[in-house]
C-alpha cells in the first residue's frame, strides 16, 4: 500500500485577478521505504506540493493520504501537527533559542522525560553530532545544522519525512558528501521521504523516484535511469542531462520525428557519416565537453578525448549510434 | 478542523478585532458627542475660542516644525558628516532632551527664567541693576518661547530619523556627487538635505503630533491652543459637546500629520533597497573641531542639561530645607508605577494578541482583515491625550449605566466602575500607547522566519503551543523594549490623566502640574526629577541600540 498517495491535487494562490494555479491536478504515489523526488527548476510548484503534503496550503481539488489516512480534501484540511509529517527546511529553520538536543527533543513533548533523552540520543548517535548535544545552532556549521534538522524530524518518527531543498545552503563538496550520508540515515531507518530540488545531481543521488515538474504537473516519474535513457517528451529530454532534441531527417534519419541526441551517442571517427563544425571545447576534467554544429547550424553535444586539440571552427566527423536514441513523433 | 487546539485561530483574530473596535470606540464616540450640539454655547466657541485657539495652535505647530527640522537635521549632519572629539558622546547625547516632557521643560525654564529667578538675578548683578523692571528680557510665557521651549526637547525625533537615513543611506550617492564634480561644501545642500526629506518629514509629524499632545507646556507659558481650550471646555465648564467639537478640530490636524508622516515613510522605503553604508565623516581639527563640539552641545545644554542639572539643585535644595519629602509624595510616586505597571502589562498583552493574529492570518495567507485590525490598533499614538480622554467619556458612561442596571438587577447597589476609576486611566493608556507594543511585538515577529512556525507545527505543535515554545522566547527582548517603552510613557502621561483620573488621585505628572499652576514650586521639583530620571531609561536603550547598530555597520563594511 501506498505511504503517501496524492490524488489530482490542485493547489492555488490568491492572486489580483482569480488564483494562480500552483500545482495542477497532479498524481503522485510513494511506497512505504521509498524515497521520491520532485524535480524541477524554480517556480515549477515543487515546493507548494511539499507544502500542502505538510499541511500548509489547502487543497482547491484532489485529496492526499498519509499511510491511508485521509489528511486533506478541499473540504478537509487536517493541521500540520496531526498529520505525521516531518519536514526538513530549506534553511533548516532550527529554534535560535534552543540547544541542539531541544531542537531534537521538540517534536516529542508528550513522551515522559526519560523517553525523550533516550529518543534524543539515539537520533544525535544516528546523525553523528552525539557530542554537540548542548551547542547552539548558530554554534554548528552549515552540515552539521542540516544533521540537527534531520534529526529533529526523524525523532518523532514520522510516516512522511518531507525534505525541502535540503543541500540548496552548502558547499558544493559537502553537498556530495552529505548526499550519500542522508540516504544512508533515510535507508537504515526506513522512512519513506520525499525531496524536492532543482538539482539533477542531487536528485539521481538521493531518490528511487524521481517527478519531473513543469508549471504545476508532473510530466514523467521513474528511476534516474529510466528519465536519463527514455526521457517521454521534449521537456524532460531537454532537462535531464546534456544533449539536443531535433529532426532526425538532419542526421539521415525517419523525417518528420524528432530524436534526442546525447554526447554519448556520438564516436568522434574520421570516417564517419557526420561532419560538423566545432563551436567551443571545454575541460572537464576526464574529458573535454563540445558543441558542434551541423551545416544547418543546429547544435549537438558531443564529448572529445582530452588529447584532442582542433581549433573552433575547424570540421570535425562522427559516427552516430542510431540504435540507442530517443525518438517523439512531431 | 482544529480541534486539538487549545485557543483555535479564530479566538485570536476576535480578540483582535475587539481591540480594534475598542480603538474605533472614542473616535465614533468623538464625532457623535460633537454631532449633539453644544450646550447653547457653540456661538460663543465659534466665535471666540475655536479660531483663536486654532490659530494660535497652527502658529505653534509651524514654529516647533521649523525648529525641530533645523536642529534635528542639523545635528544629525553634524555628527554623521563630521568626525571631532567628543562626536561618539554627542551622537546620543542628542537624545537625552528626549527624557525631558515638554511639560517640566517649561515648569523648570518657567522657574529659571522668572525676573527674581537665578538666570535675571545673576544678569541684574553683573549688570548693576537693582529694579527687575530695569532689565526686560523676552518673556518665555510667550508663543515664541513656548516654540523655543518645545523645539529644543522634540528635536530628537528629527534627529533620529535623519540620523538612521544619514548612517544606511547616504554614503554612495554622496561619494556618487563628489565623483560627478559637487564640493564637499555643497553636499549638503545638493544631495543631502533633499536625500533627508522623507526622514525629515516622519520626524517632524511625530514631533507635531508630540507638540499637539502637549498640554503642561502651553499652559503654563500660556498659550492658549487646541489642546487647553479643549481641557478647559470639559473640566471647567462641563461642555461635552463643546469639548468634542474642539477635539474634532484637533483630529483633522492629527490626519494632516499622520498623512505626512505616512507620505516620508513612503518613501523611506523606497530609498532604502539600497546596500547600506555609512557617511564617511571628515576629520576635523584644532577651532574647526572645538567649534563643531560647542554647537552640537547646544541643543543638549538647552533641552537637557540646563533643566535637569536645574531640577536636581532645586530637589537638593529643598531636601536640605525640609529633611524630608512628604509622605503624600511618596504616596503618589507608588500611585504612578502600579498604575504604569498594570498599564504596561495590559498594553504588552494586548499589542501582542493584535500581532499574532495577523502572524496567523498571514500563514493562511489571508492576511487583511488582521492586518486592517493591526493598523487600527495603532492609531492611538497620533491621538492627542485629550481627543482620546474626550471620545472615551461617552462610551464609559454608556458601559456604566449598562453595568449599573446589571448590578440593580442582581440587587446589588449601582456604582460607576470605569468613570473616574484608575481602570479609565488603564484604559485610556492602553489605547494611547497600544502602537509601542503592537508595533514591536509585530517587528519581532517579522524577524522570526516562518520557516520556524512551520517547524513547530510539522513537530506537533498547534498554533498556540508554538507561541509558548518558540515565538515567546524569542519576542522576549522586543517585548522588554516595548514593556519598557510604555511603562515610562505611562509615567509621563498628563493629558488624558488630568482628564479621566478619580477624584483626588494624583500621579507624578498631575501633583507637578497642580505645583506649577498654582505658581508654587514645591515638592513638584522632585516628580519633575523622578520623571526626568525614569525618562533616562528608554532614552539608554535607544542609544545603546543605535550604537549597537552603527557597530554591526561597521562589521558588514
Amino acid at each position: 500500500m501506498s505511504m503517501l498517495a496524492l490524488d489530482s491535487v490542485s493547489v492555488g494562490y490568491p492572486a489580483r485577478g482569480g488564483p494562480r494555479i500552483a500545482v495542477d491536478a497532479l498524481d503522485l504515489a510513494l511506497e512505504a521505504g521509498q524515497v521520491g523526488c520532485l524535480l524541477g527548476a524554480s517556480g515549477c510548484g515543487k515546493t507548494t506540493v511539499l507544502r500542502a503534503v505538510a499541511g500548509f496550503e489547502p487543497l482547491r481539488a484532489g485529496s492526499i493520504e498519509i499511510d491511508g489516512v485521509l489528511v486533506a480534501s478541499p473540504s478537509l484540511q487536517l493541521p500540520p501537527e496531526q498529520r505525521r509529517v516531518g519536514m526538513m527546511f530549506q534553511d533548516y529553520a532550527l529554534f535560535p533559542h534552543l540547544s541542539v538536543e531541544a531542537n531534537v527533543g521538540f517534536g516529542l513533548a508528550r513522551l515522559p522525560r526519560r523517553q525523550i533523552q533516550a529518543r534524543v540520543a539515539e537520533m544525535l548517535a544516528l546523525v553523528g553530532l552525539a557530542e554537540r548535544a548542548g551547542a547552539f545552532p548558530h554554534e554548528l556549521s552549515g552540515g552539521q545544522q542540516q544533521r540537527v534538522a534531520l534529526a529533529r524530524a526523524l525523532a518523532p518518527r514520522p510516516a512522511l519525512l518531507l525534505l525541502d531543498e535540503p543541500f540548496s545552503n552548502l558547499d558544493i563538496h559537502t553537498r556530495q558528501l552529505l548526499a550519500s550520508e542522508l540516504r544512508g540515515v533515510l535507508k537504515a531507518s526506513e522512512t519513506t521521504a520525499l525531496l524536492v530540488t532543482h538539482d539533477q545531481t542531487e536528485a539521481f543521488a538521493m531518490a528511487d523516484r524521481i517527478a519531473v515538474m513543469d508549471q504545476g504537473r508532473i510530466l514523467q516519474c521513474g528511476s534516474g535511469r529510466e528519465l536519463y535513457a527514455r526521457p517521454a517528451d521534449r521537456f524532460v529530454a531537454g532537462f535531464i542531462g546534456r544533449g539536443a532534441v531535433l529532426d532526425g531527417a538532419l542526421l539521415g534519419l525517419t523525417p518528420g520525428e524528432d530524436v534526442l541526441v546525447r554526447p554519448e551517442h556520438l564516436r568522434l571517427d574520421p570516417g564517419g557519416g557526420l561532419q560538423v563544425r566545432l563551436v567551443e571545447r571545454s575541460f572537464r576534467g576526464p574529458g573535454q565537453a563540445a558543441v558542434v554544429e551541423l551545416p544547418g547550424g543546429q547544435r549537438l553535444q558531443a564529448d572529445l578525448p582530452l588529447e584532442h586539440e582542433a581549433a573552433p571552427g575547424a570540421t570535425l566527423h562522427f559516427a552516430l549510434l542510431p540504435d540507442a536514441l530517443p525518438r517523439y513523433r512531431r | 478542523m482544529f480541534a486539538a487546539d487549545p485557543v483555535p485561530e479564530r479566538a485570536w483574530q476576535v480578540a483582535a478585532t475587539l481591540v480594534a473596535l475598542a480603538m474605533l470606540g472614542p473616535l465614533l464616540a468623538l464625532a457623535w458627542t460633537a454631532a449633539q450640539g453644544s450646550t447653547g454655547l457653540w456661538s460663543h466657541m465659534g466665535t471666540y475660542v475655536l479660531p483663536h485657539a486654532a490659530r494660535t495652535t497652527l502658529a505653534l505647530l509651524v514654529g516647533v516644525g521649523a525648529l525641530v527640522a533645523v536642529l534635528g537635521t542639523g545635528s544629525a549632519w553634524l555628527v554623521s558628516a563630521y568626525d571631532f572629539p567628543g562626536r561618539r558622546l554627542l551622537s546620543w547625547a542628542m537624545l537625552l532632551p528626549l527624557a525631558v516632557p515638554t511639560y517640566i521643560v517649561a515648569y523648570a525654564y518657567l522657574d529659571l527664567l522668572h525676573p527674581l529667578g537665578p538666570v535675571q538675578g545673576s544678569l541684574r548683578a553683573l549688570l548693576g541693576l537693582e529694579d527687575p523692571r530695569d532689565l526686560r528680557l523676552p518673556d518665555i510665557r510667550s508663543l515664541g518661547g513656548a516654540i523655543v521651549l518645545l523645539g529644543f526637547v522634540l528635536y530628537p525625533y528629527v534627529y533620529l530619523s535623519t540620523r538612521a537615513m544619514f548612517l544606511t543611506q547616504a554614503a554612495s550617492l554622496l561619494e556618487a556627487a563628489r565623483v560627478l564634480g559637487v564640493r564637499r561644501a555643497a553636499l549638503f545642500v545638493r544631495v543631502a538635505l533633499p536625500l533627508a526629506r522623507p526622514a525629515i518629514a516622519v520626524g517632524v509629524a511625530l514631533a507635531l503630533l508630540e507638540t499637539l499632545n502637549d498640554i503642561g507646556a502651553s499652559e503654563f507659558l500660556g498659550v492658549q491652543t487646541l489642546t487647553v481650550a479643549v481641557y478647559t471646555t470639559w473640566i471647567t465648564r462641563s461642555d461635552l459637546p463643546g469639548a468634542a467639537q474642539i477635539a474634532l478640530a484637533m483630529l483633522v490636524i492629527v490626519v494632516a500629520l499622520i498623512a505626512l508622516e505616512r507620505h516620508g515613510r513612503r518613501r523611506q522605503r523606497y530609498a532604502s533597497t539600497q546596500r547600506p553604508r555609512p557617511i564617511q565623516p571628515r576629520r576635523l581639527h584644532g577651532g574647526t573641531a572645538l567649534a563643531a563640539l560647542l554647537l552640537g552641545l547646544v541643543p543638549v545644554l538647552v533641552g537637557f542639561v540646563v533643566p535637569a542639572v536645574f531640577l536636581l539643585w532645586e530637589s537638593i535644595a529643598r531636601l536640605q530645607l525640609a529633611g524630608t519629602v512628604s509622605p503624600r509624595l511618596l504616596g503618589i510616586a507608588w500611585n504612578t508605577v502600579w498604575l504604569a505597571a498594570l498599564a504596561t502589562v495590559v498594553t504588552v498583552a494586548l499589542g501582542l494578541v493584535v500581532a499574532w493574529a495577523l502572524r496567523l492570518a498571514q500563514a493562511r495567507r489571508r492576511p487583511r482583515a488582521a492586518a486592517l485590525n493591526l493598523r487600527v490598533a495603532c492609531l492611538g499614538y497620533a491621538l492627542p491625550g485629550t481627543v482620546l480622554a474626550i471620545g472615551l467619556l461617552t462610551p464609559m458612561a454608556a458601559f456604566d449605566a449598562g453595568a449599573g442596571e446589571l448590578l440593580r438587577l442582581l440587587g446589588q447597589e449601582p456604582r460607576m466602575l470605569l468613570m473616574g476609576s484608575t481602570s479609565a486611566l488603564v484604559l485610556a493608556y492602553t489605547l494611547r500607547f497600544l502602537a509601542i507594543s503592537a508595533g514591536s511585538a509585530e517587528a519581532g515577529l517579522a524577524r522570526i522566519p516562518p520557516a520556524l512556525d512551520q517547524a513547530a507545527r510539522s513537530l506537533g505543535r498547534s498554533s498556540t503551543g508554538m507561541l509558548g515554545a518558540v515565538h515567546l522566547p524569542l519576542l522576549r527582548p522586543a517585548l522588554a523594549a516595548a514593556a519598557l517603552l510604555v511603562f515610562v510613557d505611562t509615567m509621563k502621561e498628563l493629558p488624558a490623566t488630568l482628564m479621566l483620573r478619580p477624584m483626588n488621585f494624583e500621579t507624578l505628572a498631575t501633583w507637578l502640574y497642580a505645583d506649577a499652576a498654582r505658581g508654587a514650586y514645591e515638592e513638584g521639583v522632585f516628580a519633575a526629577l523622578l520623571i526626568v530620571l525614569v525618562g533616562l531609561l528608554p532614552v539608554i536603550l535607544l542609544a545603546r541600540a543605535g550604537v549597537t547598530w552603527a557597530g554591526s555597520e561597521r562589521t558588514a563594511a
